[in-house]
């Protein structure tokens, strides 16, 4: 393979996936995660050989029901069958591969970790950098925000530590959640969760989609408390970087939101002079009309639809299907995004205003970085090749992750 | 069979204590059904408590897919319960409380029994027994619905002052009062409990949230209540629907159990008798083409009018409608005489004397087996293949149905406008609901959206719809003449 850029490696060719599968990906570590407790009880286990893992085939084939009694098993499989990625699915009541055998009644998504979807696409109505597939350092600002105001509401409301957030390879973030009470949660109270934590309806048109108030109350605490940290990143975000109200449809967008018509059509009249000023100058000539309203309620009313513009622009926006049910299907960490070439690599929520989408390794990088390396074959097998390439610091990260979520086993008392 | 299916569970040395056991399940007036009844109870017994559980249940869900207002949800189900199931609280007076627990606590059991089978029936008996549950909850005495409380341990902690005091600000939130919030604040109590047993309260953000715990302010209890009701419920069906096969054996119970999950199926467990004042009117062979004009539910007006038409009827024809005519009122000779006018021209005028005259005698009772045979309800005619109910057999050329719902309906008030509502239901399944909705909207003048026949019944057989509607036309001719509806 030639030692040099990366971009005449095709992702999805099945040397290139081979060479990942056996020298790099970490088997060892999801086995870990997914079965949540000790390798020596792998035999008695019921977590990981009652796993779904489903893959996607380099001719776009999709196999489902796949099940694995060890990470040992399934690197043979998977290294024979080279995908060009997978998916993992819930924990059944019976090993997944035997689905044909089993009555359907007795075949039911029992565990799994809750999950979210965070994906650019959603944001295209508000997002002035790219759109659709594209992505740059820009819009990530987007993410960021996301992830900052999502991990904090779930590890202070719901309480849950165990929070892995993975990058998707492209435009989006996955979060997969893997505490106990989290993991054995029903379809019901997942779905409780995620339209807890849902504000934007998802839909592809403008306009108002914010509606969280019962009658003319305050926002509930949680909104409230991710009201204030949007609030501090809105100036950047969205006033300079984004400028989403600097175009006409863009501050019509703003205008449609404001639900005192007189001073909508104030501001629209001023606008329309210089569409093109900045955002940043629009939304202090907002303000200082408000200030000015005289109506104590109208000034209200306005505060109130304020706090909702800040929500709709950068409250996280979820795929909510995702998350609701147990059997739904998710792409693993550490697969090779098809297009991008990129690996999903975990991610640090406190650093991820540093992440940077371009700075991931792609697998073309890695296998060069191999190349250089070289390896350690001396017993015929690759054993932890990743140490030295710039994988590692992410499968460090995701190991001492799998590491965390082991379950307590209440000690054996062997003392007698 | 309960004590076979059911005691083998409890461990040995218990069996002396059923009965103390059992009346501490009938202290209350409302209860989470916990302790099956273990005592020996007659077929007949089995089966009624059922019968007239399942009516409520029925009203229940028909309300639920007529989108009924809560208000008037309870109400309609409360005044069903005076009828079958009344369950009067402890300072009832001269009523054997104890007698209508009993049948309360029986009639779910025996429903358990039959709903527990598939998933959909579960689903459906799970939500309209939680919500006969609430209306009940909500309709208790304050005194005994707190007993009731008290007697039951649901994991609440009560959150102490000083941690009241640190989330003062989050938790004022979720507190209405008009003037004084924070006396308001100060006199209300909150409970936590781990989020994952109150999902209904979590999704609609109407409880404070902080480390898995909700805080639930003292009036949201009810809500747990409600949720572990329908959760200890569900548990509970799981573990009986593995327990089944036990009662398979039982060739008493099974036609019984069969019987009643196919009415929930339907709708409804009908069995609408005709009453003195709606038959027997001396209805003549002339009089029925104007009847089935003002009258006639969807199913009899499309035999009537293919009867007109082609002057013949298939045999089920004959038979469904024919048996609708005679307890509509019409008799033998009148029927004889309406069949051969009927039949006169079509295909089968020259032998009507030959056959038809047989089977019409036949079905009054006077040829053969002579047994006066009632008018099939909607349930059989949910069933049969031909001349069943139009709302089911149309169900999947929604067109065909609008133009004869058009056709015989338009004279009385229906526009198009009120097609989409009655397609949807049929598209739901609830045959039923469109029939009553068709009714209420040709009865407009004395029936209000919501009412259906009388007190919010459903339709259940086509006859009850034919006598409401002849009635509700002499009340609107002579207001003063209260007619007795018996049902």
């Amino acid at each position: 393979m030639a030692p040099s850029s990366d971009i005449d490696i095709d992702p999805t060719s099945e040397e290139v996936l081979l060479t990942f599968y056996r020298r790099l990906y970490p088997f060892k570590q999801l086995f870990k995660w997914l079965n949540r407790g000790p390798e020596r009880a792998e035999k008695e286990s019921r977590l990981f050989p009652y796993r779904e893992f489903a893959f996607t085939l380099r001719n776009d084939a999709y196999l489902r029901y796949n099940s694995y009694s060890s990470d040992v098993e399934m690197k043979k499989h998977v290294c024979l069958l080279t995908p060009s990625r997978f998916e993992i699915g819930p924990v059944y009541s019976a090993q997944p591969k035997d689905k044909k055998t089993v009555r359907p009644t007795h075949f039911r998504a029992e565990k799994r970790e809750v999950v979210f979807d965070i994906d650019m696409t959603d944001y295209d109505p508000i997002r002035t950098c790219c759109s659709e597939a594209d992505i740059c350092k820009r819009c990530w600002g987007f993410i960021a925000i996301a992830v900052e105001v999502l991990d904090t509401a779930i590890r202070d409301q719901f309480g849950y530590t165990k929070l892995l957030w993975v990058y998707s390879g492209r435009r989006g973030i996955h979060l997969w959640i893997s505490d106990k009470e989290a993991f054995e949660l029903n379809d019901d109270q997942r779905k409780a969760m995620v339209e807890y934590l849902t504000v934007i309806k998802n839909g592809k048109e403008p306009g108002k989609r914010v509606n969280v108030r019962f009658g003319m109350k305050d926002l509930p605490p949680t909104l409230k408390e991710a009201c204030q940290a949007i609030n501090q990143t809105f100036d950047d975000l969205i006033l300079q970087d984004q400028d989403c109200f600097g175009s006409q449809e863009g501050y019509e967008t703003l205008l449609s939101l404001i639900p005192d018509a007189k001073l909508a059509s104030r501001l629209r009249e001023k606008w329309s002079q210089k569409p093109d000023s900045p955002s940043y100058i629009k939304w202090d000539e907002m303000r200082t009309e408000i200030l000015a309203l005289k109506d104590k309620h109208a000034r209200q009313n306005m505060r109130y639809a304020m706090e909702d513009i800040l929500l709709q622009y950068a409250y996280p926006r979820l795929d909510a299907e995702v998350s609701k049910h147990r059997n739904h299907l998710l792409k693993a960490p550490f697969c090779i995004h098809p297009k991008t070439g990129r690996i999903c690599v975990p991610i640090d929520p406190n650093r991820i205003r540093e992440f940077d989408p371009a700075t991931v390794p792609t697998v073309g990088q890695l296998l060069a970085e191999l190349d250089t390396a070289g390896s350690d074959t001396s017993d015929g097998e690759h054993r932890d090749d990743w140490q030295r390439t710039s994988l590692k610091p992410y499968i460090d990260m995701f190991e001492e992750y799998a590491n965390n979520v082991q379950e307590k086993q209440t000690k054996i008392d062997l003392s007698w | 069979m309960f004590q076979a299916a059911k005691q083998s569970k409890l461990p040995k040395n218990e069996s002396a204590n059923i009965l103390s056991v059992d009346n501490g399940s009938t202290l209350y007036r409302l209860s989470l059904y916990d302790q099956p009844p273990l005592y020996d109870v007659t077929v007949e017994e089995f089966e009624t408590s059922a019968l007239d559980r399942l009516r409520i249940l029925a009203e229940i869900e028909s309300s639920a897919a007529r989108n009924r207002s809560w208000d008037e949800t309870k109400q309609v189900t409360m005044t069903q319960c005076g009828k079958y199931l009344p369950l009067n609280s402890n300072s009832a007076l001269g009523i054997d409380v104890l007698e209508e627990r009993r049948k309360d606590r029986l009639g779910h059991f025996v429903l358990r029994l039959a709903f527990c089978r598939s998933e959909e029936l579960r689903r459906r008996f799970i939500r309209a027994e939680t919500t006969l549950f609430r209306i009940r909850f909500e309709t208790d005495d304050s005194n005994e619905r707190r007993a009731f409380l008290d007697s039951k341990d649901f994991n609440w902690i009560s959150v102490g002052a000083e941690e009241k005091e640190r989330y003062k600000e989050q938790l004022k939130h979720f507190i209405s009062a008009k003037t004084d919030l924070d006396g308001a604040f100060q006199s209300e109590a909150f409970y936590k409990v781990k989020w994952t047993t109150i999902p209904d309260l979590v999704e609609k953000r109407k409880v404070f949230l902080k480390g898995g715990y909700a805080y639930v302010p003292a009036r949201e209890q009810a809500s747990i209540i409600y949720s572990a009701f329908e959760e200890r419920l569900e548990a509970a069906l799981r573990v009986t629907s593995r327990a089944i096969p036990l009662v398979d054996e039982d060739t008493r119970l099974n036609p019984i159990l069969d019987n009643l999950a196919q009415g929930f199926i339907a709708g409804i467990p009908s069995d609408w008798v005709a009453s003195a004042e709606t038959t027997g009117e001396g209805i003549t062979a002339d009089m029925v083409d104007s009847l089935a004009k003002q009258h006639f539910p969807l199913c009899m007006r499309v035999l009537h009018h293919s009867l007109r038409k082609d002057h013949h009827l298939k045999h089920f024809g004959r038979l469904h409608y024919g048996l609708f005519l005679k307890v509509l009122g019409l008799s033998i000779d009148e029927a004889i005489a309406f069949w051969r006018k009927s039949f006169a021209g079509g295909p089968g005028s020259d032998k009507f004397d030959k056959e038809y005259r047989y089977n019409i005698r036949h079905s009054f009772g006077l040829e053969g087996r002579r047994m006066n045979y009632p008018a099939k309800n909607c349930l059989q005619l949910h069933s049969a293949h031909e001349a069943g109910c139009p709302y089911r057999q149309l169900e999947s050329s929604p067109e065909n149905l609008q133009s004869a719902l058009l056709s015989s309906y338009s004279a009385q008030g229906l526009t198009i406008n009120d097609l989409p509502e009655i397609i949807a239901q049929v598209k739901k399944k609830s045959y039923h609901v469109a029939c009553t909705r068709v009714f209420e909207i040709t009865h407009a003048r004395s029936v209000r959206k919501g009412e259906g026949l009388s007190d919010g019944e459903s339709v259940t057989h086509p006859n009850q719809y034919a006598a409401r509607s002849i009635e509700l036309e002499k009340e609107t001719k002579d207001p003063k003449m209260k007619v007795d509806h018996g049902v």
